[in-house]
């Protein structure tokens, strides 16, 4: 049986790890490369990297570190933040990483899902979506674009639907009211994007207790949980985790 | 040494990686005077079917010509897939036909693509799982499967809602579709497998 996947992330910003809440107040959390491993050598599933000042001078720096990364981690990871182009994809997955995730760039350009996904097949091809809960109307959210700053009219399940069908074969749903609160991820948010789409879904934002990872499973219908604060600074280990969760009747790789 | 083909497709430095981390002599090359010194040929892949196809391009004549003669191959995912006779990914695509049977959409009824870790049955006479236990996790990310038909290829299985199919083996023509190259220890162990058959087959 397929098992669910633990998926700590990575925020990079000049080289370095850090992580914020609700995307703001960065804290810094270590080596990329150094973490990176660490995580594979205590069985991590996944990893995400996302590049968090994606300038045209980091995305150099990310390339490097993708290099890197992927000389020491035997594990599969995906790497995001700025990405526009198919080149840019291209280069990224030469450089070792297994998926790429793309975000403002899927919103601004109709055809870079389609694209990408003919040129390397939509298991490559992750739709990265910021969604934040819309104050207008109650029970939906919407799709935040530029690292969260700026938010569309989109709405987010409706978008997770077209981009599936557009070619992205994974969707990294991250709730910026949840991110780095440790309050719990937005459950209801993964639910109405897991029942609305068939590609799998990284439940992202809020992790703060094993429970939390329990309930976006089973509550919110994930395939994978992503989680930063609560295993950057020590909180819980990788097995705990996964022995918490099998403990509970999930199916995980222990 | 080990050849893994450079074709301009995701992934190839990564199966290279995987094999200097535990000692192999690997080149990453697209030289076909390189390919046929080789002991051992590894066809890596992250990429659509037919992208891949026509990015192999000529190269696809001298691995199965290789093949046929006797050296040992190793597809990897969208390589795995490429062994066999023809894949439906976007539009109609010819393989290498080395092992029977059709490259087909993995069933509606489940989440596409199959993406993460599944437990994999590991057949005692499949020699690219030597030394592992009976079953293994190793990491899957595909929305197409190769549907065997070769009553002379072994085939390894995972069970998702269906019994797919992980891994070949036909004589000297091995694939998976998972990545051994990021299934952790275990999937090192394979590539350390392949390495030792290639060396094999060539004293």
């Amino acid at each position: 049986m397929l098992t669910k996947r633990i998926i700590p992330c990575l925020d990079v910003k000049d080289n370095r790890v850090v992580k914020g809440v609700n995307f703001l107040n960065l804290r810094d959390a270590g080596d990329p490369v150094e973490l990176g491993a660490r995580y594979s050598d205590t069985g991590a599933d996944e990893l995400v990297f996302l590049d968090i000042t994606a300038t045209i001078r980091s995305r150099k720096t990310i390339v490097e570190l993708v290099e890197k990364v992927a000389e020491k981690v035997f594990i599969p990871f995906t790497v995001g933040g700025g990405i526009q182009t198919v080149e840019q994809i291209d280069e990224l997955l030469r450089s070792g990483a297994e998926k790429v995730s793309v975000n403002t760039a899927a919103v601004q350009k109709s055809d870079l899902l389609a694209e990408a996904a003919q040129r390397f097949g939509n298991q490559c091809v992750v739709l990265a979506i910021d969604a934040r809960r819309s104050k207008a109307s109650p029970g939906r959210w919407q799709v935040c674009v530029k690292a969260g700053s700026e938010p569309t009219d989109i709405d987010v399940v409706q978008w997770a639907v077209e981009a599936e069908k557009m070619g992205a074969g994974e969707i990294l749903l991250t709730s910026m009211d949840a991110d780095g609160t440790r309050a719990g991820y937005d459950n209801e948010l993964n639910k109405a994007v897991t029942d609305a789409v068939n590609i799998p879904v990284i439940a992202s934002g809020g992790a703060g207790t094993l429970e939390h990872l329990y309930d976006a499973i089973t509550i919110g219908g994930a395939d994978a949980v992503l989680m930063a604060s609560i295993t950057h600074f020590g909180n819980y280990t990788i097995k705990q985790m996964k022995e918490y969760l099998r403990d509970r009747g999930i199916p995980v790789n222990l | 040494m080990i050849a893994v083909i450079d074709y301009n497709v995701g992934n190839v430095r990564s199966v290279c990686n995987a094999f200097r981390h535990i000692g192999c002599d690997v080149k990453l090359t697209c030289e076909p005077e390189i390919i046929e010194t080789a002991a051992g040929v590894v066809l890596p892949g992250v990429a659509a079917f037919g992208y891949a196809v026509s990015a192999l391009g000529t190269l696809a004549e001298l691995i199965k010509k290789l093949a046929l003669a006797g050296r040992p191959l190793l597809g990897i995912c969208v390589g795995y897939q490429m062994l066999f006779d023809q894949s439906l990914e976007y539009g109609e695509h010819k393989g290498l036909s080395l092992v029977s049977g059709n490259v087909v959409p993995i069933p509606a009824g489940r989440v596409i693509p199959h993406m993460g870790w599944n437990l994999v049955k590991l057949p005692e006479d499949m020699d690219l799982f030597a030394g592992l236990e009976k079953e293994k996790h190793f990491y899957f990310a595909h929305s197409f499967y190769a549907y065997v038909t070769d009553d002379n290829a072994k085939v390894a299985y995972t069970d998702y809602g269906f019994e797919l199919p992980a891994s070949v083996q036909k004589g000297n023509v091995y694939g998976t579709q998972f990545h051994p190259e990021k299934s952790g220890p275990a999937g090192l162990k394979i590539l350390q497998n392949f390495a030792l058959i290639a060396e094999r087959a060539n004293s």
